[in-house]
């Protein structure tokens, strides 16, 4: 499997220097493999953020270096090889409009690269039904629910036709019904498309249907490895400030209790089987 | 009784091509002590609703009363009804501002027209019940705290006004697992140990039906629901139909129910644990 975004020994402090320093990153190393759908989960403060900004060349690193497809982040005269690959979405999807016309919006991007006309036309097309929003093309932005707008906010860096989609706690500002279209979207871009996802949130159910895991804490990468595996150790969540999905928080309190559980259990209908079985 | 609200109805952009009707016919009662929670997906009237009880939305149609002060009076006594019911906003934190964390807590009590002393003493309460340590960041800027404790400062501008009710809109949005779980607890301490009353805006099925005794569900504007969570739960179809889910731990139950397995009432987590382990427990015995 061919790497898409590399992290090798990276720090990053904000303010260096200042009382205010803070360390963000502190010696990371990851790879982010090409078309998977990668979580990244860890309490507030943890680094993701920065993680995700050094992925396009936002921030770079102190220490170490980042090599975006090939690219390494430093290096400026490859900057927008870098952006034209990795897009960054972001929480508040009111920042993120740039026009008031839909389809403005999101040739905003292709624009700025030079793109021909034609060409333009059909990456707007493209992305507009990549994120099932055809029918908003005249739309104003300013007028819908919070999941379109976020899908509007992909549908933009779509365009760019990158390889790779970060989406920094995007989901965080929407109603349960918001965000499952946004992760609907992503899921699909991901599995149809083979674009790489990087998505960085808190709730872990949407973990929980990732290729992978990184669990970070203090800057630092604390594990990597499948839902299964991190789910699994409950040593880790504590430590990390995160929770378990629900359904699997009940299976730990009722194994905690004394209820002996066989075989794994990773979804309700494992779960009501062994808890039938067990009676 | 802390709120009674009568055939309230409201429509927004009223006389133009945008006109919508967010609230139709809405009446409840609050009652002291109340852990209420409001479920309803975007757009069904829950944040007009509770800011008409505030009084930051002017009464079109119906009535509300809370406590003593009728709202639908021409001129109701809106700064003692805001010294009542404290509110706090989705992201509160955004509308911090001032240069130090004493002075932000301060701004609502000043507003009231507190005493100095009167002021200096709740502003000191309010920052110790939130958690937060009085003396070491009372003189911090607000801008320069973690997003847990900026939520926090927020809440004790509220809590500083020493509300009987306190409405809280989304309060644990954005926050981590560990931020939420924190946040809550604290509402749970404020309900105990300050305002008694406490109604709670969410979209987290499960969470919310940890902590609330009482759900009401807002639909186009329209009072569907308003029953205790286990009962609630009972119209899972008609929820989903809404756009609305049902805890995990109830879709438990009702799985296990479909293969014979009977369980007490279960509105959450704790429920779930607490009945399948009697259960179990029979049987081992």
């Amino acid at each position: 499997m061919s790497e898409a975004i590399i992290f090798e020994n990276v720090s990053y402090t904000y303010n260096d220097g200042e009382e205010n320093a803070v360390k963000a990153l502190n010696d990371v190393s990851l790879s982010v493999h090409e078309g998977e759908f990668l979580a990244l989960v860890g309490r507030n403060g943890s680094g993701k953020s920065t993680l995700a900004k050094m992925m396009n060349g936002l921030i770079l690193p102190d220490k170490g270096k980042v090599i975006s497809f090939g690219f390494d982040t430093q290096n400026k005269d490859t900057i927008f090889e870098v952006r034209k690959r990795v897009g960054l979405v972001f929480q508040n999807p009111d920042n993120q409009m740039v026009a008031s016309i839909v389809e403005e919006d999101i040739a905003f991007g292709p624009e700025n690269l030079g793109v021909k006309r034609e060409e333009i036309i059909e990456r707007v097309d493209f992305a507009l039904k990549s994120v099932g929003m055809e029918e908003y093309r005249k739309s104003t932005p300013f007028k819908m629910s919070g999941g379109q707008k976020q899908r509007i906010a992909i549908a933009g860096v779509l365009a760019m036709l990158p390889k790779a989609l970060v989406l920094d706690e995007s989901t965080a500002m929407l109603d349960p019904k918001g965000r499952k279209e946004v992760l609907d979207v992503v899921k699909k871009l991901n599995k149809e498309e083979g674009i790489t996802v990087v998505l960085i949130t808190h709730y872990m159910e949407e973990a929980l249907d990732s290729d992978r895991i990184a669990v970070m804490d203090n800057g630092k990468i604390l594990k990597e490895g499948t839902p299964k595996e991190i789910f699994c150790d409950y040593e880790l969540i504590d430590k990390a400030g995160l929770k378990l999905p629900t359904l699997l928080n009940i299976a730990r309190r009722l194994k905690e209790e004394g209820v002996k559980f066989d075989g794994e259990i990773f979804s309700e209908e494992e779960l009501t089987e062994a808890l039938c079985r067990l009676l | 009784m802390s709120i009674v609200i009568e055939n309230l109805s409201f429509t927004y952009g009223k006389k133009t091509p945008y006109k919508k009707q967010a609230l139709k016919n809405v009446s409840f009662t609050v009652n002291e002590g109340d852990f209420l929670g409001i479920i309803g997906h975007t757009g069904s009237g829950k944040s007009t609703l509770i800011q008409h009880i505030n009084g930051l939305i002017k009464i079109e149609e119906g009535k509300i009363k809370v406590f003593d002060i009728d709202l639908s009076q021409k001129k109701p006594d809106l700064k003692l009804l805001r010294r009542k019911v404290g509110m706090v906003f989705q992201y509160p934190e955004y509308q911090l501002f001032d240069e130090t964390v004493e002075k932000d807590v301060a701004f609502g009590p000043k507003n009231l027209k507190m005493s100095e002393e009167e002021i200096k003493q709740s502003v000191k309460e309010a920052i110790e019940l939130v958690g937060l340590d009085y003396e070491s960041i009372k003189d911090k800027s607000p801008f320069e705290i973690s997003g847990g404790q900026k939520r926090r400062v927020a809440i004790a501008g509220v809590i500083a006004m020493k509300p009987k009710v306190l409405i809280l809109d989304e309060p644990t949005a954005g926050l981590d697992p560990k931020g939420k779980e924190e946040i809550l607890e604290l509402i749970l301490k404020l309900k105990e140990s300050s305002a008694h009353t406490v109604i709670m805006i969410g979209h987290d099925i499960d969470e919310l039906s940890r902590y609330v005794k009482r759900l009401i569900v807002l639909n186009d504007g329209q009072l569907v629901y308003d029953a205790k969570p286990a009962k609630l739960f009972e119209n899972r179809e008609k929820l989903e139909e809404m756009g609305l889910d049902v805890p995990i731990a109830y879709k438990l139950k009702c799985a296990l129910s479909e293969k014979g397995v009977k369980m007490g009432e279960v509105a959450n987590d704790d429920d779930f644990v607490r009945e399948y382990l009697k259960i179990y427990k029979e049987k081992r015995n």
